[in-house]
Parts: C-alpha cells; structure tokens; sequence
C-alpha cells in the first residue's frame, strides 16, 4: 500500500470513528441490522478505564492535566485479518466493541461501501443536524448592538 | 498506648439503614432518577465532574443521589471510585478554540468576531423566584437563529496578534506535564500542576481567595476579556491503532482573565494573563480559577508576596474539599484514648496548681 493511501485510508477510519463516537450505541446496533456481519473475535475483551484529559495553559500554551474521563475500548479481528479498534468516551462497552466491528469493516474491501452507506452515513446526518440545531439555538441569544441616537439627527 | 475497642457494629448497621431510608424520603413522593439528575440539575453534576476530577455525567448524578445532594459528599464518591479503574493514558491536549460554541461573551470587546452569544445564562435574570416552576412547568421551544459563517477565536489569540498580550507558555517537548495524581506536591509548583490543582480545587475556595484578590489582598484588576462554554472533541493517541482516534466530545468552559501590564527596560509593557478551565458549565468556577491563577503568579512576574491568594503552598495545600473535609470530619471519630490521656494530663495540671495556691495560705495561717 502507498503511503497515500495508507493516509486516506486513516483519514477516512478517523472520520468513522468521530462520528461513531459520537453517536447512540441504540442506533449504532440497529444501523448495523441492516449488513451481514462478517465472522469476527475479540482482539481485546471490552474494558472500561480513564483517560486524562489535556488543557492548555492560556488555551494555546504548554498542557497540563485538567482531570480525568470515563473511556470504554475494544478491539476486533475479522475472520479476513483486518483488526479494528474502538474507543469511546463513557462506560459503554458493547458501544466501544460496535465502533471496533465498523472500524475493522471500514478498512475491509469488501464491507467498506456498505458500513459507510448503511451505517456512518445516516448517523453522520443524525449529528450533523443535531449540532447544526444547537449552532442555531446558540446563534438566537447573538447580541446584535445598535447606536441609540440622541435628539434630532 | 493503643486500645482496641470492639463494638457498635450493630449500631453502625442500623444508621446506615436509617441513613438508606432517610435519602430515599418520604415513599409516596417518586424516586429521583440518574437522568433526572443529571438533566435538570446539570450545573450540580458539572460541579462534581470537575471537582470530583472524573468527567462521567451518570456516575456524578449517582454521586449526588447517593450523597443526598451533598455535592462534597458526591465529590468524595467520584473521587474514590476512580481510583477502581485503570488509567489507558492522556489525550491530545484539547483545542478550546475550535469550541462548538454554546456561549462566549468578552467584557473587553463589544464586537468581536463571532459575536457576543449569550447562550443559556442566570445573567440578566432578575433573581426573583418563579412560583411556575413549582409544578408541572413546559418551557418554549428555543428560538433558533442563523448561524454565522465566522469562526469564533479566542480573544486572547487577538490581542496576542498585536503583541499586546504575553503569550502563553510555550510546551516544552522535553518536560513531562505534572501530575498531582502520580506524585506528591513539591513547592515550588509550576504552573501545569498549579493549574490542575486549581481544576480540582473546591469551588468556594476559590471563589473567596479570587474576591480577596480584587479586594486588595494581592493585585488583580482583570477584565474578564473571554468567557467560552461548549463541545470540544477529544482525541486520544491510541497506541494500539497507531494514531489518535476520536473519544467523541466534552462540554467544557473556559475563561481568559485579562490583568494588568508587565514591561521592563528590555520588553515592552503587556497585559499579563489568568486562565481558568473546568468541566461543564463552570462559570464561577473558571472566572475563580483565573483569578487566582494570575495572583499565583507572582513570583513569577516579580510582584511582593503580601496575600493568601499569592501563596501556592497556602492556596494549593487547602483548595481540595475532599482532604479537607477529610481533616476537618476525622475530628468527629473516636477519639477516646486521645482525649483520655488530655484529661489525666489536665487533671494533674489542676492539681498541681490547687497545691501550689494552697501553699501560701497555710504559710499565711501559720504566720
């Protein structure tokens, strides 16, 4: 594999992955319903554990530790080789070993179009409208500033 | 002389039932739930996510259902049961700037670019107690507005353009970030350690220390010259999959105090700066935080050392509620023996001293 593709290929499992992340383990799994799983194991049992979550001092100056947060990983191999991880924050780890199973598919040749149509693609609109419905929420309370002008022009 | 004393176990049983009975209340009125809690006392479960120092809405909301809406208690609860899991790592320090933005206003700039957004705030409320909201109230849906096409940067990387800001601390690759978690406080602390102590720090605390501070206990004349509250993603470099995988997202606030100028015969005079971060919507907390980060930092800018608010060991070995609600509640525990062996020492003292006044009267007597 080129070193371009190898860079796409993890730019495109990044993208799954955010948006995986992001999403309901509820709607991850009934996505899922609608593709043939392909035959897999546990590369890792499921487990909850900490992250510590990084800050920066003056928002863009050296870190420092700002505390810790719930994560839940997991790792999966298909029975065709490829290995797929899955972190997500929280105590989720059904959650986590779903969003393994879509990574390894997304770098599959053979599951890649049907994850990303069947499964990414509708849950990326979910997020994309619910943040788009929070922007506009936010956008609301924008305070527009306007002159009072004093006596008669 | 140490004595072991058994018993009181059937005692301490009971209390805690009592204490199970007592949290749950009167049994007609419904019992709370996680999601209950967690949506509609959302700033007490940002309160215990930071100061609990465990980002884990659900747990925090178990937390304060347990703790009977003692948030400290809640705090404590959060604090031990992290303990319990295993730590995979750190993660990419997080891009406040790229903050989807639920709210960012700035006292020093009326218009600056993105706008000033309110977002949902106690600001500008009149404080008047709502009797609608004592039973069965259905709020409007928000309004929802059109979304700006600008990008909404920091203030502080503004003023920074124009060099009339001290940028921030530079990372130095070499330096490991400190860890309050991992090893003990050594004084004197750099600003990182100082930083994630102040995140944890008990709310109140710093709130009291950060107003002292604007009293004239220390210098601070800031401006609050940013204040931000939104989703910002969190990456974490994962080893195993050999590059940094998204965790998804995480509300935080941040607040950029703007203080009073710095120069010197070689470096022209600047605003110098106080930065605040926390989980949540953290306000008082945050503006608090960069209160005292900047009056912590007088050694640092050569400033006289003359208040509580300037002294790291004073400020970093009292700010956490869980040690000292620790040191403070131990009081309340068993203490038989200690007091026993104060008591026999006072009794001698007492005596000794009534011998030494009867003395003089029977010489008295005598004469």
């Amino acid at each position: 594999m080129m070193a371009g593709d190898e860079s796409h290929e993890q730019a495109r499992r990044k993208a799954a992955m955010a948006v995986l992340a992001h999403s309901e383990v509820g709607d991850i799994a009934c996505y899922l319903e609608a593709i043939a799983l392909p035959a897999h194991e546990d590369l890792r049992e499921p487990e909850d554990g900490l992250v510590m979550v990084r800050g920066r001092i003056g928002g863009d100056g050296a870190p420092f530790n700002l505390g810790e947060a719930t994560v839940s990983r997991a790792a999966v191999r298909l029975s065709t080789g490829e290995i797929g991880f899955g972190y997500t924050l929280g105590r989720d780890r059904h959650k986590a070993k779903l969003i393994a199973l879509c990574d390894a598919m997304v770098q599959s040749d053979e599951f890649v179009a049907a994850v990303e149509a069947e499964v990414i693609a509708p849950l990326r609109e979910a997020m994309i409208e619910k943040r788009n419905r929070k922007v506009a929420e936010a956008a609301a309370t924008r305070v527009d500033f306007y002159t009072m002008v004093r006596g008669e022009g | 002389m140490y004595v072991a004393v058994k018993g009181g176990e059937r005692a301490i049983e009971n209390a805690h039932r009592l204490l199970a009975h007592e949290r749950r209340g009167d049994r007609d009125v419904p019992e709370l739930s996680l999601p209950q809690i967690s949506e509609q006392l959302s700033l007490g479960v940002d309160r215990v996510m930071t100061e609990g120092s465990l980002y884990d809405r659900e747990l925090a909301a178990l937390a304060i259902k347990q703790a009977r809406g003692d948030l400290i208690e809640a705090i404590f609860l959060v604090r031990a049961f992290r303990a319990t899991l295993p730590r995979f790592g750190a993660t990419e320090p997080v891009d406040t700037g790229a903050m989807q933005v639920r709210r960012r206003i700035s006292s020093t700039f009326k218009d600056i670019p993105g706008g000033q957004i309110l977002g949902p705030t106690f600001d500008y409320t009149h404080r008047l107690l709502d009797p609608q909201l004592a039973g069965g109230f259905s709020p409007e849906t928000p309004a929802v507005g059109e979304a700006s096409a600008t990008a909404t940067p920091r203030v502080t990387d503004i003023l920074g353009r124009d060099g009339l800001i001290e940028p921030s601390p530079a990372a130095d690759a070499d330096a490991p970030v400190g860890d309050l978690t991992r090893e003990p406080l050594n004084f004197p602390a750099d600003r990182d350690l100082r930083l994630q102590n102040l995140a944890r720090a008990d709310e109140g605390f710093l709130l009291a220390l950060g107003y002292s501070s604007q009293r004239g206990y220390g210098r601070n004349h800031p401006f609050a010259g940013e204040i931000r509250f939104g989703e910002v993603e969190v990456e974490f470099m994962a080893e195993d999959a050999g590059f940094a995988v998204p965790l998804g997202s995480i509300a935080l606030t941040e607040c950029q105090m703007v203080n009073q100028f710095k120069g010197s015969a070689t470096e022209a005079p600047c605003f110098t700066r106080g930065y605040g971060l926390a989980f949540g919507q953290s306000e008082r907390k945050t503006m608090s935080m960069a209160l005292v980060d900047r009056s912590l930092r007088a050694r640092e800018l050569g400033e006289e050392v003359i208040a509580p608010g300037q002294d790291e060991e004073f400020v970093m070995s009292h700010s956490d509620n869980v040690q000292a609600t620790g040191f403070v509640e131990h009081l309340k525990l068993p203490h038989y023996v200690d007091f026993q062996s104060e008591l026999g020492l006072l009794r001698k003292l007492r005596q000794e001293f009534a011998e030494a006044n009867e003395a003089p009267q029977m010489q008295e007597a005598a004469e």
